[in-house]
């Protein structure tokens, strides 16, 4: 066999670099309202809380990588080739502590139902690709 | 927001004069998409007593308008490629009675297309979008992981067993309707509640049987005035109401994953039919998935929050139950080409009209059709009457 499919790469826009930039450096950071002080996912040209200023109502703001389960699948049937190879595989949306819900997977626990709970505690996994964006994971805490 | 006044004024000022389906469903490799589109057209043209050269406008989506009339040879004074999803269809309903009303056209034809199953050149999706960028890299592609997804966290709010127990009466219910239906894919092979807990794991909470088909097939329905309904070969279907809208794309920016746009929708649609949720007597709802219909029937109000599981139980929803539900077998077990909304359309137009065969309800004289699109993301809701 020759190397596996491709898995579907991010292409990044102009307003998500510093997003995915920080990624790389296993950081996350996340936009927030200076206005209302509420985050946002995903980066965007307004903030969707206070969209009269425009770009400068928005700031950049670390996050903490605290995160819980806000729901998950378990897949059995690959949606693309580049991910055969990974089945079963899980993938969730998780809460931040900043109030933000980001799609992700969960690594680090066998796929079986039973061992998941909703609102189970989590920490990122930052997975690094040669020449490609790093990717962020979470595991249980 | 929507003027309800005025939209009262509307209603029952257009009418669906025409409905039908490609000649073949299922799987159809001898036959592109846009000759699925033709195929329909020239059905519910025919169904109407119509002529293609009598549209004057042109209603589509997951195609352009300018590929569907340059297919069929025509030349539309009015054209709309709203594409939002398989609900896009049902969304059009309403842009065709606005358009009527207003003065654009006369005779609106809505077509659809997709060979799903056999397609030689599926259409690519946008690669800039935020979900190829956010969600498509962790393998969150395809409907049934988001619906999955979605599903699952109405499992935590609401209890796992007994929206597992829900999701078996309505993949089981649907089956026998289309075990009705000589053009449901799956008329030849019943399903039993063993076969639904036994078919194989897709996306967990998902079984294979919680899946909607992937099938080719082309439909079409035809809309003029109240007036010019009168010129129709067969009896015409009043639009009563409609509404649509959206509230996200991909499914992790959904508010919340247990309540979809229908939950203004279906009021909107109601209010402007006048109706009441005893008025009807056909729901058809698009059944992407078991859940789409559990969150839908408590979104557009027929029961509450969480309380779907028990408004379908015991095969409420099949053959002799009394909520008839998705008569013609549904995305789950008729047929899904990939956006499946004007098929809830096709079959409220013939269950009004008297014309669905072993299937028929009795006294069918109110339908509510509803669309659903994207991931939970755009919903479109008709009421339609025996004109």
């Amino acid at each position: 066999m020759s190397s596996s499919p491709q898995k579907p790469q991010p292409i990044v826009q102009p307003e998500s670099e510093k997003y995915w930039d920080g990624l790389k450096n296993e950081e996350i950071w996340l936009q927030r309202s200076k206005k209302t002080g509420k985050f946002q996912f995903f980066p965007r040209g307004i903030s969707i809380y206070d969209p009269s200023t425009g770009e400068a109502g928005v700031e950049w703001v670390k996050a903490s990588g605290q995160a819980t389960l806000f729901t998950f699948a378990i897949v059995h049937a690959a949606p693309h080739p580049g991910f055969v190879g990974d089945l079963p595989y899980i993938t969730a949306l998780v809460e931040l502590e900043e109030g933000v819900k980001i799609p992700t997977n969960i690594v680090g626990i066998e796929p079986e139902p039973e061992n998941f709970q909703i609102g189970m505690e989590l920490v990122p996994v930052f997975e690094h690709h040669d020449g490609q964006a790093t990717l962020l994971k979470f595991r249980p805490a | 927001m929507p003027n309800i006044n005025k939209l009262k004024n509307l209603s029952g000022q257009a009418h669906i004069v025409g409905v039908g389906e490609s000649n073949k469903l299922g799987k159809v490799p001898e036959k592109s998409p846009l000759a699925h589109h033709a195929e329909a057209a020239v059905n519910a043209l025919n169904d109407a007593g119509f002529e293609l050269s009598d549209v004057d406008a042109l209603f589509t989506a997951g195609w352009s308008t300018l590929d569907v009339a340059e297919y069929l040879g025509i030349q539309p004074r009015y054209t709309d490629s709203t594409s939002v999803g398989g609900s896009s269809f049902v969304i059009h309903v309403a842009h065709a009675l606005a358009a009527i009303e207003a003065g654009y056209c006369e005779v609106a034809l809505i077509t659809h297309g997709q060979s799903g199953r056999s397609d030689r050149a599926p259409i690519p999706r946008n690669p800039g979008a935020p979900m190829a960028q956010y969600e498509s890299p962790y393998g969150i592609m395809g409907p049934p992981i988001s619906y999955a997804m979605a599903a699952r966290r109405y499992m935590h709010e609401y209890g796992e067993d007994r929206t597992r127990q829900a999701m078996a009466e309505v993949a089981v219910s649907t089956r026998k309707w289309a075990n009705l239906n000589p053009m449901a894919y799956f008329y030849d092979v019943p399903a039993t509640f063993d076969d639904y807990h036994n078919s194989r794991w897709v996306a967990w909470p998902f079984h294979l049987l919680d899946c909607c088909l992937v099938t080719d097939a082309g439909a079409a329905v035809v809309v003029t005035s109240k007036e010019r309904a009168k010129d129709a070969k067969n009896d015409s279907v009043a639009v009563l109401g409609a509404g649509e809208g959206h509230d996200h794309s991909m499914i992790s920016q959904m508010p919340d994953l247990t309540s979809a746009f229908g939950r203004n929708t279906g009021p909107q649609a109601m209010e402007m039919a006048g109706v009441t949720h005893a008025d009807l007597d056909l729901a058809m709802i698009y059944d992407s998935f078991t859940y789409t219909v559990l969150v839908t029937l408590e979104n557009l109000g027929f029961c509450g929050a969480g309380e779907a599981p028990d408004f379908v139980a015991d095969q409420r929803t099949a053959p002799g139950g009394d909520f008839p539900l998705n008569t013609n077998g549904g995305g789950l077990s008729y047929t899904h080409p990939g956006m499946y909304g004007i098929f809830t359309l096709v079959e409220a137009a013939r269950q009004l009209r008297g014309q669905a065969g072993d299937r028929q309800l009795d006294n069918c004289e109110l339908a509510l059709a509803h669309g659903t699109g994207g991931l939970l993301s755009s919903t479109g809701t008709v009421v339609l009457g025996r004109a």
